[in-house]
């Protein structure tokens, strides 16, 4: 059963992949959301037994790599996969959006080219995403964490008859690549301390080398900080965090249920989800969890600011994915797991919401993404609006939605973590959720409230999602209300009973955790983010419906600052003129003048033009005179002559 | 200096001869000169081989030198006869336009 | 013996010398006559070795026919002289440097020169004594017993010498018309009488 909810999404992708051609777009729907809706189900099962009822276990398959002595020097890799409560949650969460999402594209994309090869995508993403939670080794969660990546770069350019799209999508694998050569290295390292990629092995070893030094560019730095900071890498560029961002609004060229399945829910957490994970190994450097929280905090921030000024309503629903995935980092760093793996969720289900109702909205948009062109949307699209309006709710924080209980939980952590990060990242999180707000109600007005900005042939063609699109977003919009309640009243995710839940999966060392019996946070920090938020909404209630004239005002006083924030702080630019040309160039170079001028030169085309340069230069000799050649005859009798005297005088 | 010996016929063949080699490949005037100069080079060889002739005592070298003489004359002969062809298919002699053979 | 060395001296000088004027000559009928005086001299030094059969024969046979052919040709073809003055400087470094190399490449071999002592005793044929009998007859005894053979192949190579010069410059008259003997004993009464039955007062038409 456990390994037929992992395995079914990857023979629906094959049958759907291959086969579409025979059994036609309804039949690869069917055969995708089927497998994905028994593998949902499943999940379910397997978070009841595995997280509630507290029976993890690891499933073997069979030995991937097995070279050299297993004591010593020797690698062993299984293909295992481990449930216990901490992927249990992820494979319900996983396994629930995708399913959604399956069934959401059946209407979203009915009217596409390819939708076998759509929902064989979707599937296969989905194979690799629970590859990558239930890995029980380094080496499966690396071939997973590939395995996303390589989906995402196959759905962003879906549309491949799109220059923009392939180019987001290959900015997206090359930046993620930047990360996955720091999750690399932090794999070698591993190896090179313990001496084994199980993960058994290693948590088990952890506080044994915790003080070990390793060389590392010359220096001795310690062992565990340097492989955590170079597996944050590695999540930061699947994670989309400060510096290895600039993939993920750009990803917004694919598809909508391709953002809302890989780039709200599911691949994007799969940085946190890896802290969550190594959280026996992290715990031990101290410094890299310092680290993961000032890039977190920051993060979020950055990420909300830019969010304020977008216009595209996908885009800003981008910025605060990225945005909340700092929020997640936050809290995996100030050692409150459970906390961000709570958010993950919740994430999970108000964020593909959010998603999704952007594509009903686009949907019924004729294709228009520019919110400056929409408004007016609230008396055609009631469903959509309120659903709409519940992720909205959920993101800010507000109770009793999912969000508040989640995101409360991480600023408190913050708070209460009582390091100078810690609180760093407690005020940057506070002002996080009222430009959170700010820009999630920006969005509410000018998509829903106001006047038509839309052409008056769009507007003809408003209409409400067809059925088969509304269901998800109705089943997600019911766990953006209740899984918050339901996670934190349950005693699952966070507070008193959480060490019971998440047993072994998560280690949290005794100096780390937060005791709310010993050190109660104090009722105005844990009201704080709850009045920035309602703070922003009514900044954006003010700046949108009652004086809609303040935004351009503001933007002409402050409009360095407005260009800062809508050209996303210049990083593309930045990135563009310190790398991308250099490499570029360099490619070129080496292309045009190592290969070609060097290699060819040297090779093929040196050898046959050097060839009839020879030949050319020797049928000289051949000039037709007859002298010529009685000279030549000459010169060599003379030679011979010279030739022999020398020999014998 | 005074006592002519084999050694100065030798030099004189041997001056004769690089005469005759120079001419072949020195000249751009006529393709005449090319055979006049081989005339030169079968004279200087006779030349070489009666002076050995004499300073061995022995005849051989004088019938050879006859036989060479005998042959030049043909060679002469035929060499002329093809000139004069030639002059009259191309209308020209001059050595730089006998280039046919180009390759 | 003064004498002989002076007419070798002057005989030698005055060949090289036309030779050099063969080859450097402007006039091709200029090269040809240096070339008889080249032949002239060259039969002087023959006399001088004792050879006076072949001096009299290059003087006949080279200088009455061989440049006199020469002087022939030059003379029948019509060489334009302005066109033939280039080009002789242009090969002269590597000709001169090659040409410098053979001398003396000659010379050192023939002053290296050592006739091995028994080479007197083994000549083919021991030269008489010019006291007893005249070169001439000591080189006829030698060609018509023991060389007949060659001798008789010089005739050949003559022989088809002239019938290979023939050859290749015979041009027949376009504008005499020749017997041809058989085509004339071949003809048939068919092919040149034609009976016409012709009627009164109409001709043959």
């Amino acid at each position: 059963m456990t390994v037929a909810a992992i395995f079914l999404p990857l023979l629906a992708a094959f049958i759907a992949g291959f086969f579409g051609r025979w059994i036609g777009d309804r039949g690869a729907q069917l055969v995708t959301c089927a497998a994905l809706a028994i593998s949902a189900v499943l999940g379910i099962a397997i978070f009841a037994i595995v997280g509630l009822g507290g029976h993890a276990e690891t499933v073997h398959l069979f030995t991937w790599i097995d070279t050299g002595d297993l004591v010593n020097s020797g690698l062993r890799v299984e293909w295992a996969l481990r449930f216990d409560p901490l992927s249990a949650v992820m494979v319900a969460v996983v396994t629930i959006v995708s399913c959604m999402v399956h069934i959401y594209s059946v209407g979203y994309m009915a009217h596409d080219r390819a939708i076998p090869r759509f929902m064989a995508y979707l599937s296969l993403f989905t194979f690799f995403m629970l590859m990558l939670v239930t890995a029980d080794n380094f080496v499966q969660l690396f071939f997973g964490w590939e395995g996303v990546g390589l989906s995402s770069y196959l759905l962003i350019g879906f549309w491949y008859d799109r220059p923009s799209a392939n180019a987001a999508a290959i900015k997206a694998f090359v930046v993620n690549r930047v990360g996955d050569f720091g999750f690399a290295l932090g794999i070698f390292a591993v190896y090179k301390i313990f001496g084994s990629l199980q993960f058994d092995t290693v948590f088990a070893a952890a506080p044994d080398v915790a003080h070990n030094t390793i060389p590392f560019l010359g220096h001795q730095v310690d062992a565990l900080t340097v492989t955590c900071i170079l597996l944050f890498v590695g999540a930061m560029g699947k994670s989309a965090q400060l510096g290895l961002h600039t993939w993920l609004p750009d990803a917004m060229e694919g598809p909508t249920p391709v953002s809302a399945l890989i780039h709200a829910a599911t691949m994007v957490t799969a940085g946190v989800f890896m802290l969550a994970r190594l959280s026996p190994l992290f715990e031990y450097a101290p410094v890299a969890l310092a680290v993961v929280v000032v890039v977190g905090g920051t993060t979020a921030i950055f990420a909300a600011t830019i969010g304020m000024a977008q216009n595209d309503i996908k885009r800003v629903i981008a910025y605060s994915t990225c945005s909340q995935l700092g929020y997640m980092f936050l809290a995996a760093g100030v050692s409150a797991y459970g906390a961000a793996i709570f958010h993950l969720m919740t994430h999970a289900f108000f964020k593909a919401l959010l998603f999704l109702s952007a594509g009903s909205v686009i949907h019924a948009m004729s294709g228009e993404q520019d919110m400056r062109k929409m408004g007016g949307l609230w008396p055609h699209l009631k469903k959509t609006t309120i659903v709409m309006w519940i992720g909205s709710l959920a993101l800010a924080g507000i109770p009793p939605f999912a969000g508040y209980y989640s995101k409360d939980a991480i600023i408190e952590a913050a708070w209460s973590a009582g390091t100078g990060v810690g609180y760093y990242a407690f005020w940057l999180g506070v002002f996080a959720a009222f430009i959170t707000a700010f820009y999630s109600w920006r969005l509410l007005f000018l998509t829903f409230n106001g006047p038509s900005r839309a052409d008056p042939g769009v507007m003809e063609h408003v209409h409400e999602s067809p059925p088969v699109m509304l269901w998800p977003l109705y089943v997600l919009a019911a766990g953006a209300v209740v899984a918050g309640f339901v996670g934190y009243h349950l005693h699952l995710f966070i507070g008193p009973g959480s060490q019971a839940f998440w047993g072994d999966s998560i280690l949290v060392l005794p100096e780390h955790a937060q005791d709310e019996a010993a050190h109660p946070v104090p009722l105005v920090i844990s009201l704080l983010p709850l009045v920035a938020a309602f703070a922003g909404i009514a900044t954006a209630w003010y700046a949108y419906i009652r004086d809609t004239d303040l935004p351009r005002r503001a933007a002409k006083l402050f409009d360095a600052l407005y260009l800062l924030l809508l050209n996303k702080y210049y990083f593309d630019e930045i990135y563009d003129a310190l790398i991308v040309r250099p490499t570029m160039a360099l490619g070129r170079g080496l292309w045009k003048k190592g290969d070609g001028v060097v290699i060819d030169g040297f090779g093929p085309d040196g050898v046959s033009s050097r060839t009839r340069d020879i030949a050319a230069w020797t049928s000289r000799l051949q000039t037709g005179y007859l002298y010529h050649y009685a000279f030549a005859m000459l010169i060599g009798l003379v030679a011979l002559v010279t030739w022999y005297l020398v020999r014998i005088g | 200096m005074f006592e002519i010996g084999l050694a100065h016929y030798l030099v004189v063949a041997a001056v004769l001869f690089t005469l005759g080699i120079f001419g072949i490949f020195l000249n751009r005037k006529n393709v005449i000169i090319i055979l006049m100069s081989i005339e030169l080079m079968l004279l200087a060889v006779n030349i070489n081989f009666v002076a050995f002739s004499a300073f061995l005592h022995d005849m051989v070298g004088q019938i050879f030198a006859m036989f060479v003489l005998t042959v030049a004359a043909a060679e002469a002969a035929i060499g002329l006869a093809i000139l004069v062809v030639y002059f009259r298919n191309r209308g020209t002699i001059a050595v730089e336009d006998i280039h046919l053979m180009k390759g | 013996m003064i004498v002989t060395a002076i007419c070798f001296y002057l005989f030698s000088f005055v060949a090289i010398a036309s030779g050099v004027m063969v080859i450097a000559a402007r006039n091709p009928v200029h090269s040809v006559l240096f070339l008889i005086l080249a032949f002239f001299n060259a039969a002087g030094l023959f006399v001088l070795m004792g050879a006076e059969f072949l001096a009299m024969i290059l003087v006949i046979v080279y200088v009455g026919a061989v440049a006199v052919l020469f002087l022939f040709v030059v003379m029948m073809l019509d060489i334009n002289f302005a066109a033939l003055r280039q080009g002789f400087l242009q090969y002269l470094p590597i000709g001169l440097l090659i040409g410098v190399a053979l001398f003396l490449e000659l010379v050192i071999v023939f002053g290296a020169w050592a006739v091995a002592p028994e080479v007197a005793a083994t000549a083919a044929a021991p030269m008489p004594s010019p006291m007893q009998v005249t070169n001439t007859a000591a080189l006829g005894a030698l060609l018509y017993t023991r060389y007949v053979y060659p001798f008789q192949a010089a005739g050949m190579i003559l022989l088809v010498a002239m019938v290979g010069a023939i050859v290749l410059t015979l041009r027949a008259r376009k504008d005499v018309r020749k017997q041809r003997i058989g085509a004339q004993i071949a003809r048939r009464r068919e092919d040149s009488v034609e009976i016409v039955k012709v009627r009164p007062r109409e001709g043959v038409s």
